[in-house]
Order: structure tokens, then sequence, then C-alpha cells
């Protein structure tokens, strides 16, 4: 079921031509993509970059006949997998970038003789592989997706039974690693009540004032003002003091009543 | 052109993917590394279902997606819990574990 | 010889008790512990001489019944059930046995009596009493057993006694020592009684004496010499004959009662009970019993040379025990001719030298525990009782008629020349020159003890022991004085022991007349006497024993080298292979498995580089090798 691209009749052993122009622009991509992964220092660029390869992939599926993993590699994968990644890619620091200098003594030499070694070999033997080609016309010609499930449900039914226990244990197994233990007792109300009124306790004893209250502008990014007139940077916050985005407080402070204009007005 | 041409890309990413396992340091992109290889698999699977002319070979590659998303989430988890504790998503922070 | 001769006729429950009593005082004295001290030893006494009583009784029973029918026996317990191998625990009391129950129970008790004020001041006499008691159970059960096995128990249990005893002061290390060699030349001897059971068992399937002597006979000849000799090991460890005499001098260190009891009176002629008991396998045997004779011919020269030589007056008896017992065991191996003799030897032998013993242990009660005997000198007058009865004892053992030793001795002698041909002339001879080394050396330690000038230090008050300890040996000296006669008289110990040791023979025309053989053992026993004088009673005696003596002399004081041989021949080389073994073991055995583990540890340390931690180094590795995998698959396609 040549939906788009596999043109009839072709030459036995052959693919079409427009898919032979799909797959040599799209090809090098994918490898100059998959390349780039791995020099990138940036994990989200490799996240990116990966998430272009399997595009790539799911469209040389559906150039394969094989339309229903092409979908399924763009909605579970590139969908859903590759966004799980960037989320804990965000838990764990956007920013942080790997040093791309190696600290194992040979370590370099040896991947790539080991990894070029290894495709040289898959390769050659490509070469000797099997030349038939069969086409999936036939087997595709209820439906793909048809053809699928009918193997799915009688001879891998089994298979199928396994991966989904698999997929259950592997949430559990998520959730329970997920799961932080308790090392203490959740204070009570009355605990942290106490807590904020012991002197010196470093937590206030009334709820932080919120911040902003001028309307001038985006109340977020400035501190509130103490009834003496000074401003309170601990109103604001820590992601925006992070990110330097809090306005300077001076600007805001109360001025005494001899030196206001406001007053007066 | 001949359909073999996805099987030397498929080989081709597959030691991509192993390079950027063995190299990289950072565990999450080691991950996606593993993912890449993974892929790697399944084009090679689907290619052959085509070249033999029957569908099991793209049955297989849906089995290795299924397989492959459970990976990702205990592998994620893992990593959390690592980073969690260490404060370091380095491979090679944790190597504890040694002579 | 009738093979099928059954050794016991009747039945009698009473048996088991002899040895019970004794064994329950042990038991009970060991178990109380110190709370026993006050009355240990009376209970212990009681017991030993309630034992005596019942032998007695059993040998009056005996002399109701006809000569072939006086054995009996009873049946305990099956031991053994194994198969075809049945052990039965039974004893068996027959001629042979009474007497050997006598003596050790008779004889027994009256040393529990001059133990009770020998070992008076002694904190541990208890303990002492308590291992005599195992001791007479022991020796009652090796002379009453009525197999090999039942034998071996006792064997080994008279061995412990004697170990401990020897011991008993054990908190000097040479004693200590004396006592572990006693034990270890006994096991030699052991391992021929165990090697005589298990041939027993091995060709005829039963280890009891009857069993055994249904066997007895020409057709087994072969068997039975070689059992002979396991059994001549076995008492030759026991009764310190050669070669394993060795440990009998050092023996001396335990208290002198056990010295009289154990190492004079009954345990060491155990072997000659053995030899005389097997009279059906050496019957059977005649190479056996040759080398028996040898054995005895050896040892009794061997002893008296030596006894000529010691100043210890404890060690001096131990060697002339030893060359007594040599007597018994030549007579032993004469034959039927000579079992009865060996035994009236050994009776009266048990007499007259346990008095001599219990005399030297008076003698060394009154002088501070010394034992030299050139520190001796004029005791006569300070203890008239122990000079009398030691005198007595002293003529019964050199063989001055009508004392008991001069009945004995003469009938061996007479027995030796009748052996026939060169070989009793031989050992004849032999005899009669230990007779006449026995009257010097015998006479030398008389001369030294109680005549001449007084030579004990100055802090030495001799005085005569207490009536506790002076009646037992007054009791033991009229036994030295009448027993031989007694036994001798009409030959009756003879024919009492004939149903069991020489049934149907029938004795020979004797090489000489017994009369000219009395009148050559006296002629060689006066001239000892007569050299011995000259030697001692004319020369003033030093109170130190000289150092410029001749060679002969040299070799007698280390007990004709016998240690030095051992240590030479046995101890030396064993010392050598153990250390060659245990080098071996360190440097070669140890080296292998060392160096296999260090060649394994020094890899280790090498290879385990390679567990750097890192997952990569792991991943690279997983990569080469699938690299590798692969490569092989392909090469294998091509």
């Amino acid at each position: 079921m040549n939906l788009i691209l596999a043109a009839n009749p072709f030459t036995p052993g052959q693919t079409g031509t427009p898919e032979a122009v799909l797959f040599w622009i799209l090809a090098p991509l994918a490898v100059l993509a998959a390349v780039s992964m791995i020099f990138v220092k940036k994990a989200v660029h490799s996240a990116l970059l990966l998430a272009w390869v399997m595009i790539t992939l799911a469209i040389f599926y559906i150039a394969e006949d094989a339309p229903f993993l092409g979908i399924v590699q763009i909605v579970v994968y590139t969908g859903a997998v590759m966004m799980l990644f960037l989320f804990i890619l965000m838990l764990v620091g956007v920013d942080s970038s790997d040093s791309l200098v190696e600290t194992i003594k040979g370590q370099r030499v040896m991947a790539m003789i080991g990894a070029l070694g290894f495709a040289v070999l898959l390769i050659g033997a490509i070469g000797r592989s099997y030349t038939g080609f069969a086409g999936l016309t036939a087997a595709n010609t209820d439906g793909n997706v048809e053809g699928l499930a009918q193997l799915l449900f009688t001879r891998y039914v089994w298979a199928f039974e396994v991966v989904s226990a698999l997929l259950i244990t592997a949430a559990l197994g998520a959730m329970v690693l997920g799961h932080r233990e308790r090392s203490s007792e959740r204070p009570t109300q009355r605990e942290l009540s106490i807590l904020r009124f012991r002197p010196g306790s470093k937590l206030p004893g009334a709820p932080l004032p919120n911040p902003g209250v001028y309307a001038l502008h985006n109340a977020v990014d400035v501190p509130a003002l103490l009834p003496d007139g000074t401003p309170d940077p601990s109103s604001v916050s820590r992601v925006l003091k992070a990110r330097g985005d809090v306005l300077d407080t001076k600007a805001f402070e109360m001025h005494t009543i001899e030196e206001g204009e406001d007053e007066s007005k | 052109m001949s359909p073999n041409n996805y099987l030397v890309l498929s080989a081709l990413l597959f030691s991509i993917g192993a390079i950027g396992v063995v190299l990289r340091r950072n565990a999450i992109v080691v991950f996606m590394c593993v993912e890449l290889m993974l892929n790697a698999a399944n084009l090679a699977f689907v290619t052959f279902a085509r070249l033999l002319g029957n569908l099991d070979g793209q049955v297989v590659a849906f089995f290795t997606m299924v397989v492959a998303a459970c990976e990702v989430v205990v592998g994620l988890a893992i990593i959390v819990t690592i980073f969690r504790s260490r404060r370091s998503a380095s491979v090679d922070d944790a190597n504890l574990l040694k002579y | 010889m009738e093979a099928t001769h059954a050794l016991a006729s009747g039945t009698s429950s009473l048996l088991v008790w002899l040895i019970a009593l004794p064994a329950l005082g042990a038991t009970i004295l060991l178990l109380a512990g110190r709370r026993s001290d006050k009355w240990g030893h009376l209970l212990a006494t009681a017991l030993s001489g309630a034992s005596f009583v019942v032998g007695l009784v059993e040998l009056f029973k005996m002399l109701s019944r006809d000569g072939e029918t006086r054995g009996v026996s009873q049946h305990l317990f099956t031991w053994i059930n194994a198969g075809s191998f049945n052990v039965e625990a039974g004893l068996l009391l027959d001629q042979l046995s009474i007497c050997f129950v006598l003596l050790i129970t008779g004889v027994g008790t009256l040393i529990h009596v001059y133990s009770i004020a020998y070992m008076e001041h002694d904190h541990d006499r208890r303990r002492f009493f308590s291992y005599l008691n195992l001791f007479i159970a022991a020796m009652l059960l090796l002379v009453l057993g009525d197999s090999f096995l039942n034998l071996y128990v006792g064997w080994e249990g008279v061995g412990l006694a004697s170990y401990l005893l020897i011991g008993f002061w054990n908190q000097k290390p040479a004693y200590a020592t004396a006592a572990k060699k006693a034990f270890v030349v006994n096991r030699i001897g052991d391992m021929g009684l165990s090697f005589a059971i298990m041939i027993a068992f091995t060709a005829f399937g039963t280890v009891s004496f009857q069993g055994v002597a249904n066997h007895a006979g020409p057709e087994h000849k072969q068997i039975m010499t070689w059992m002979g000799l396991a059994l001549l090991l076995a008492a030759a460890g026991k009764s310190a004959q050669f070669p394993l005499q060795s440990w009998l001098g050092d023996a001396m260190a335990g208290p002198t009662p056990v010295s009289a009891l154990i190492h004079a009176a009954t345990m060491v002629t155990a072997g000659v009970y053995l030899i005389t008991r097997s009279n059906f396998v050496f019957d059977s045997a005649p190479t056996a019993q040759l080398m028996v004779v040898i054995v005895g011919v050896v040892t009794l020269l061997f002893g008296a040379l030596i006894g000529t030589a010691k100043d210890d007056i404890k060690k001096a008896l131990a060697a002339s025990t030893m060359s007594q017992i040599g007597y018994m065991v030549l007579a032993a191996g004469l034959g039927p001719a000579g079992y009865a003799f060996a035994i009236m030897h050994l009776l009266t032998h048990g007499f007259f030298k346990a008095s001599m013993f219990l005399g030297a242990g008076s003698v060394m009660h009154g002088m501070n525990d010394e034992v030299d005997m050139r520190k001796f000198g004029r005791l006569r007058l300070a203890m008239p009782i122990t000079y009398i009865t030691f005198g007595l004892g002293y003529l019964a053992i050199i063989g001055v008629p009508p004392f008991s030793g001069f009945f004995s001795k003469d009938k061996i002698i007479e027995a030796a020349f009748n052996a026939g041909g060169p070989r009793g002339w031989i050992i004849g001879f032999a005899a009669l020159l230990g007779a006449a080394i026995t009257a010097f050396y015998m006479t030398r330690v008389m001369v030294l003890t109680f005549f001449g000038q007084k030579r004990w230090a100055d802090e030495a008050h001799p005085h005569e022991s207490p009536k506790l300890m002076t009646a037992p040996i007054i009791i033991l000296s009229i036994g030295s004085i009448a027993a031989g006669a007694l036994f001798a008289f009409g030959s009756s110990l003879q024919h009492w022991l004939e149903p069991v040791v020489a049934r149907g023979f029938v004795e020979g025309e004797p090489a000489l007349q017994p009369i000219v053989v009395s009148i050559m053992a006296l002629v060689a026993v006066a001239l000892g006497v007569a050299l011995a004088y000259i030697k001692y009673v004319r020369v003033p005696v030093e109170a130190v024993a000289p150092t410029n003596v001749s060679i002969w002399t040299r070799f007698a004081r280390r007990d004709l080298l016998q240690d030095a041989f051992n240590e030479a021949v046995f101890m030396r080389p064993g010392q050598y292979l153990t250390r060659a073994l245990s080098f071996f073991d360190r440097k070669v055995v140890d080296g292998a498995v060392n160096g296999t583990g260090a060649l394994f540890g020094g890899l280790s340390v090498r290879v385990r580089r390679v567990q750097t931690g890192y997952v990569r180094t792991y991943a690279l590795l997983i990569l080469v090798g699938a690299a590798l995998i692969l490569a092989a698959m392909l090469a294998a396609r091509i």
C-alpha cells in the first residue's frame, strides 16, 4: 500500500525514484543530525536533533509501507518520549552543558575503532544479505493496521500480553523510584507556628508580604515595601532573583514626608 | 535505489548512537543515544519486513517501541533519583562500584 | 590337645561382681570428688577386699568341682552384632584366671591398705585410690574376658590406669614425661594385640578364645604364627620385654605402691597371661614359640645386667622385674612344659617382688623419699621389720631353698634344659647365668641398703614405718616364703592348670636330672652372691657413684643404651621425617596453594583495573565485544 511515494511499476528489487529522491535528501540529514547530536554541548540541542532524526525515520517508515509505525513513531516517540526527555532535562537543569573533554584515557580512540569496525562489519554483512525484494503490497491488502493487528492478536498474542505486563511493571517501577521516603514526621500546623514564633527563628512569623503593590510595574518583580518604607527582598520569587529580573528597589522606596512630592500634591 | 540503503543508514545510525553512548557523560544524552540505537534497529526491522514481504518485522519494531518506552520511563526515573541524591547527572560521577 | 575342648562348662552369676565392685569404687570416688576425701580410701580398700572375698568364694566353688568342669562363664550382653561378626561380652573364670583374680585382688587389697598410710600426707590420696580401684577393675576384666576383644578392653584399661598412676605426681614434668613414655611404648604393644584380633577375625570370623581355640592345629600354622607374633608384640609391650622394655624403668616415677602393684606384681605380668591364655595359638606355631623364648632369654639377661648398675633402689627392682618376667616369658615360650612354671613364677614373683617394692617404699618413707642406695647403708638397725621382710624377699628372688623363688625359678631352668637339643642347652645356661647375675645384683641391693656403713645425710632420721604399712609387707613375705613350696608340692599348680594349658601333655625324659639342675642353680647363685660380697662388702661403698667405671657399667647405667637406641633409630628419624614433611607441607603444598592464590591475587590486582566503575568503559567493552562476535559470525559464514 504505497500511499504516496512508491510508483508502479518499478524495477524488481528496486524502489521507485521518488522514494530514492526522498531517501537521498533525508538520509544525509538524518546522519548529520545524529552526528551533531552526539557532538553538541547542550542536552536540549541533542534532544531536538534526536527528535529530528526520529521524524525522519517516521517518514522512512511511511515510505516503507509501514504507515502505522510511522504514525506511532511520531506520536509516541517524538511526541511522548521526547517530551519526557525534555521534561527530565528541565528537572535536572536545562542549562547544564557537558564538557566534551574526554577524561578516560583511550576512550575516544577505542570508541571510534569499535563503532567504525562495527559499522563496517554490519555494512559489509548487508552486502551479503538477502537481496530479494518482496514488497508489502500483498501483506497490506487489508490495510497495514489490520495486518499488524491480525499478527499481534494471533501469532504474537503471548508476547503482546507479556509486553503489557512489562509496561505496568515499568510504570510501577517509575513510581517506586520517584517516590521520596519521608525521614521524619510531617510537621503539624501547631509545630510550625511554634517554630515561627520562637526567638531566633528564621521563619517569618506572619506570611510573607506579597510582592509588588505598584501598578506602574508588573507587580511580581517588584518587592513589597515594609511599613517603615524599606523594601523586603524576600517578597520576590527566588527564580526571578536568580534570573536577575528583579527591579531595583531603590526606585520604589518611600521618601520621607519632608522630601515627598506626592504628599504635597 | 536498492532498499539495502535503508539498512546502511540503519547501521550508520546505530554506530553513531553507540559512539554517543560511549563518549557522552550526561546520562540523559546517553539515554537519547540509546534511543537512537533502538530506532536504528527499528528501521532495519521495518526494511527487512519490506524485503521479506511480511509484517512480522513491523510487529517486532512495534514491540521494540513498547519496550523502549518502558526503558525510558524506568531509566529516567533512575536518573532523577540519582540526580536527587548526587546533584549530578554525569555517568562518570556514579563510579563507586569499582576495584 | 583337643581342639574342641570347652573352656567353660558351667556358669556363675558372681563373676561380674569381681569387676563391678572396684569399678563402682572408682566411679564413686571420681564422681564424688573432694566430698569423699575423708572416707574414699576406706571405701576403695573395702571394695577391693570385697572383690577378693568374691574371688575366694569362686575358688572354693571351683575346688568343689572336678578338673574338667571347673571353668565357669557368665554372659553379660551382646556387645557387637554386625552381620556375621558377633561379639558377646562375657566373662570366663577357669583355673588360670582364678590364680590371677586372687593375685590381683589379694595383693591389690594389701597394697590398698599399705597406701592408706603411705599416701597419708598426699593431698590427692582419694584420687590415687580411685585410680587403684580402676586398675583393679580393668585388670580383672583383662583376666576374666572370654574373648580377645574383651581382654583388649581390660588391656587398654590397665594401660590407662598405669598412665594415670605413673603420672600421679604430674606436677613434676619428668614424671609426666615418664607416664607419656610408658603410654607411647605400650601403644606399640597394643597395636600388636589389635593386629592379632584382626587376624583372628579375618581368618576365623571369631575373636573369642573358644572360637579361636577351635581352629587351633597344624592346618592353620601360618595364621597362628602371625597371630602369635602379634600377640608376642603385645606381651612385650605390656610386660616390658625386649625390645619394648624401655618404659619400665621410668615408670618408677609413680608412687611406690603403684610400682609394687602395677609394675611388679600384676599389670606387667599381663603379657605372660596373654601368652599362656593363647596357648592354643602358640602350640600351633613353633616359630612364634621360638621367638617368645628368644625374647624371654634376651630380656632376662638384659634386665639382670641393667640391675647390676642401678643405684636407684626402685630402678634396680624394676630391672629385676624385667628380668624375672623374662624368665616367665621364657617358660611360657616352652609350651605346655612351661606354662605352669611361668604362672608359678608369676605368682611367687608377685609376692616377693611386691613385698620388696613395699619394703623399698618403707625405706623411702623413712629416708625422706631418698632412692639412691649409695645414701642408705646400715638400715637394718633402724628398720628391723623392713629389713627382715626385704631379706626374705631377697632370699626368695635369688632362689635360696626353701623360699618360693627357688621352686619356681628352678623349675623354669629345668624346663629350659629340657627343651631339647642345642636350644635347650643354650637357653638353660642363659637362665643359669641370669640366676647368677640376679643373685649378684640383689645381694648388692641388700648390702647397699641394709649393711655396711651408714651413708645417709645428716637430716635423715630413718625410722620404721607404721603398722599399716608393715602389716601388708609381712603378709606378702609370708607368701614369698611359702607360696613356692605350696605350688611346687606334688606339682599341685601344674595339675591345677593342666586342664587349661597342658591338656594331654606328657612330660618327656628330662635332659638333666632335676637334682642336677638344682645344684647347678645353687652354685650359680652362690657365685653371684660371692662376687657381690667381694665387691660391696669387702670394699667400702662410696656415697657418690664413681665415674671412672668400666664401659660396661656405663652401658648398664644407661639401660644398655636402649633409650639411646630408640632415640637414634625411631625418634630422630621420626623427627626428621616430621620435619621433612612439615617442610614439604610448608614449602611445597603451601607453596602450591599459596602460589596459586598469589598468582590469581596478582593477576586480579592487574585485571581488576578493568573495573573502573565507569559505565562508559563497560559500554565500550560491550561494543567491542559485540563487534568481535559479529566478526566471528561473519568469519564463520565465509
